[in-house]
């Protein structure tokens, strides 16, 4: 795959074909229902972008991203909210707000009418979160298991914090039964086409920013901070500010994914947001390969389709088969499926290794061990 | 090399340079203490621009302790002045950005990067975020000025992690190099190394000391002997004797800690 998608055409026609395949194969050959699943996985697949950027080059462990997804998906979704009470009630009045609450629109709702507030919002509101939280966090050299723990615990507040606003955030059946996008009809099938085209623009844009961060000397640096964070300090950068700006990019990710799959599914509620689905975004990751570029997406959308068609067939057994999954990976693929490939090159090259002449140094008389090929391209792996 | 900026022209030597106004390190009772138990007790140091100045002493003396608290890695009291600023008290990356570096004693560099990006990182420090967020596309000439003459320009394109143990010191030496560090602090440099390798680390040491405060610390009296310009020997915590080798070495309280106690230490702190 790597000889395929090197040099600057092979990436352009690898972006190509994908665009083709997403944008015009897909909605062409997809039932509506299908074309919208996938869309569905496609929000995923972005949210998995960013931890692929946070966790498989950065090291952190970002076992919390439903918060910033369902930031982006309840600003959406309160947008959407106020714009059907708008349109079709006449009120301005959300309907689930008479029922449970005073019928008054509570004032931190009110920004959310205008419809750019709320775009500026989903990406705004989620970067800013994870910018004050990276640096409280970071800067405290919170790391490894106990950042893993912090964002988890994050999660369940933030589900338990929507479960107890019923009269504001529709509680634990937080918000649904949506009826325009912006002023489109989202009953009309060739709006859903419009919305999935959409996702998965946004996935291709964001593929192509993780790439153009991982090329780039912050990408290589944020690799130096996973690997010795200790000794990036002695070169004089601080590692909490290269973590943090990492940290920020896949939360805006995140939030625009969450904002995208709630007119995608018609519904967000707590359950989309706390431990469990912030767990299985790292699953879909850690299958797919963190630290490549591809592998979080290819692992995500694999993941959620999996889950989709077994969890239909055989309701209690995907849960099994999902933790399987991840124990069989972790255990024997740390580096996902996408080292497969290179997992098999290498063995196959070591089989006819030689070595090769030693390299001149200034102690050229002595040096060093002969290098191996194989060992050359070890896959920059195995830390968390 | 067209314009060579990273080396100087001369030899380093005791006292160090003798015109203008050279840059220095002022140590003054400097001590780190764990728990209680002194492992820096009150040090005075003064290392000049252009002396390569080792730093011996048995094991537990104290003298990785010393640079850690020059870094900033253990907290400390007392004052390192570079050069009119006290760099006490600061945090790590602010004391790196003052042009202090440091090696250690177990190399460690970024083995997951190229020889490449492990040099263009050290040399980045100062980037702006613009710059940050582009690719590497060309090579920065100190970063292609430290790889002529660590002697690396074969490699520069091979992870770090699959150089030989004193290939990566090297590569540890020319970061130091391409950060634009004016104080080198190396901890046992040439630790594990071969005779050749020695001999070649300490030809670099002498090119690179003779425009900067170079303090190394080193075991091998061989190797002192032969290219230090300075030396302070230090035991149990406090700076026992200072200055040529040739002095140290005649010096009685030196034999006495180096013959006398050398079963009774503990180990290096």
């Amino acid at each position: 795959m790597k000889g395929l998608l090197q040099g600057r055409l092979g990436t352009a026609a690898g972006f190509a074909a994908a665009a083709v395949l997403l944008l015009v194969v897909a909605p062409a050959v997809l039932s509506a229902f299908n074309l919208g699943l996938l869309g569905k996985f496609l929000c995923f697949a972005i949210v998995a972008v960013g931890i692929g950027l946070a966790w498989g080059r950065g090291g952190m462990l970002t076992l919390g991203q439903g918060v910033f997804f369902g930031l982006g998906a309840y600003i959406m979704a309160m947008h959407m909210k106020l714009a059907d009470a708008s349109l079709f009630g006449g009120s301005g009045v959300p309907d689930f707000m008479s029922l449970y609450g005073s019928g008054q629109v509570p004032g931190w709702w009110e920004p959310f009418r205008s419809p750019a507030v709320t775009l500026l919002a989903v990406v705004l509101v989620p970067g800013l979160v994870a910018l004050i939280l990276g640096l409280a966090v970071f800067k405290r050299r919170v790391k490894g298991a106990y950042f893993a723990i912090l964002s988890q615990a994050l999660a369940a507040a933030f589900a338990v914090f929507l479960i107890g606003q019923q009269a504001t955030t529709g509680g634990s059946n937080g918000l649904s039964g949506f009826r325009s996008f912006f002023g489109f009809d989202l009953q009309d099938p060739d709006n859903k086409v419009m919305l999935y085209m959409i996702a998965a623009a946004v996935l291709l844009l964001s593929v192509a920013l993780a790439r153009q961060l991982m090329h780039s000397r912050l990408g290589e640096l944020l690799v130096a901070v996973r690997d010795q964070e200790e000794r990036v300090r002695f070169l004089g950068y601080d590692p909490a500010s290269i973590k943090t700006a990492i940290y920020v990019v896949a939360a805006v990710l995140a939030g625009i994914a969450g904002a995208l799959f709630v007119p995608l599914v018609g519904i967000i509620s707590p359950a989309d947001v706390g431990v469990i689905p912030s767990i299985a975004f790292i699953i879909g990751v850690a299958i797919g390969g963190r630290a490549t570029l591809l592998g979080p997406v290819l692992g995500a959308v694999g993941a959620a389709a999996a889950q989709s068609a077994l969890s239909s067939t055989f309701p209690s057994f995907w849960v099994y088969f999902q933790g399987l999954l991840f124990v069989l990976v972790i255990g024997f693929m740390p580096g996902g499926l996408a080292s497969l490939a290179s997992m098999v090159g290498k063995r196959r090259r070591n089989r006819t290794a030689r070595p090769l002449p030693s390299v001149p140094t200034p102690a050229a008389a002595s040096a060093s061990a002969p290098l191996t090929e194989g060992e050359a391209s070890m896959p920059e792996e195995a830390r968390r | 090399m067209s314009t060579p900026t990273l080396l100087p022209d001369g030899e380093p030597r005791a006292g160090g340079l003798r015109h203008g106004r050279p840059k220095y390190l002022e140590i003054r009772d400097l001590s780190v203490s764990f728990d209680g138990f002194l492992a820096v007790d009150k040090v005075n140091l003064d290392v000049v621009q252009g002396d390569l100045r080792f730093l011996i002493g048995p094991n537990g003396a104290g003298k990785t302790t010393v640079i850690d608290a020059i870094t900033g890695l253990v907290p400390a009291t007392g004052s390192v002045n570079h050069t009119g600023t006290e760099i006490l008290g600061r945090k790590v990356h602010r004391i790196a950005r003052l042009g202090v570096g440091r090696t250690f004693q177990t190399a460690s560099v970024f083995e997951n990067l190229s020889v490449l990006q492990n040099l263009d990182i050290a040399a980045g420090s100062g980037r702006g975020p613009l710059q940050m967020l582009r690719r590497r596309k060309t090579v920065d000439p100190a970063v292609e000025e430290a790889l002529e003459i660590i002697g690396m320009e074969g490699v520069a394109g091979k992870k770090a992690g699959i150089l030989a143990h004193g290939q990566k010191q090297w590569l540890e030496i020319g970061m130091l190099l391409v950060q634009n560090s004016d104080v080198l602090l190396l901890d046992e440099p040439i630790a594990g190394m071969s005779q050749d390798e020695r001999a070649e680390t300490g030809e670099l040491l002498r090119r690179i000391a003779a425009s900067r405060i170079t303090l190394v610390i080193e075991h091998d009296m061989d190797f002192v002997r032969e290219f230090a310009t300075s030396v302070t020997v230090l035991a149990a915590g406090k700076v026992l004797s200072e200055g040529s080798v040739a002095q140290v070495q005649a010096d009685k309280k030196v034999q006495d800690v180096y013959l006398g106690s050398s079963g009774a230490e503990a180990d290096d702190a």
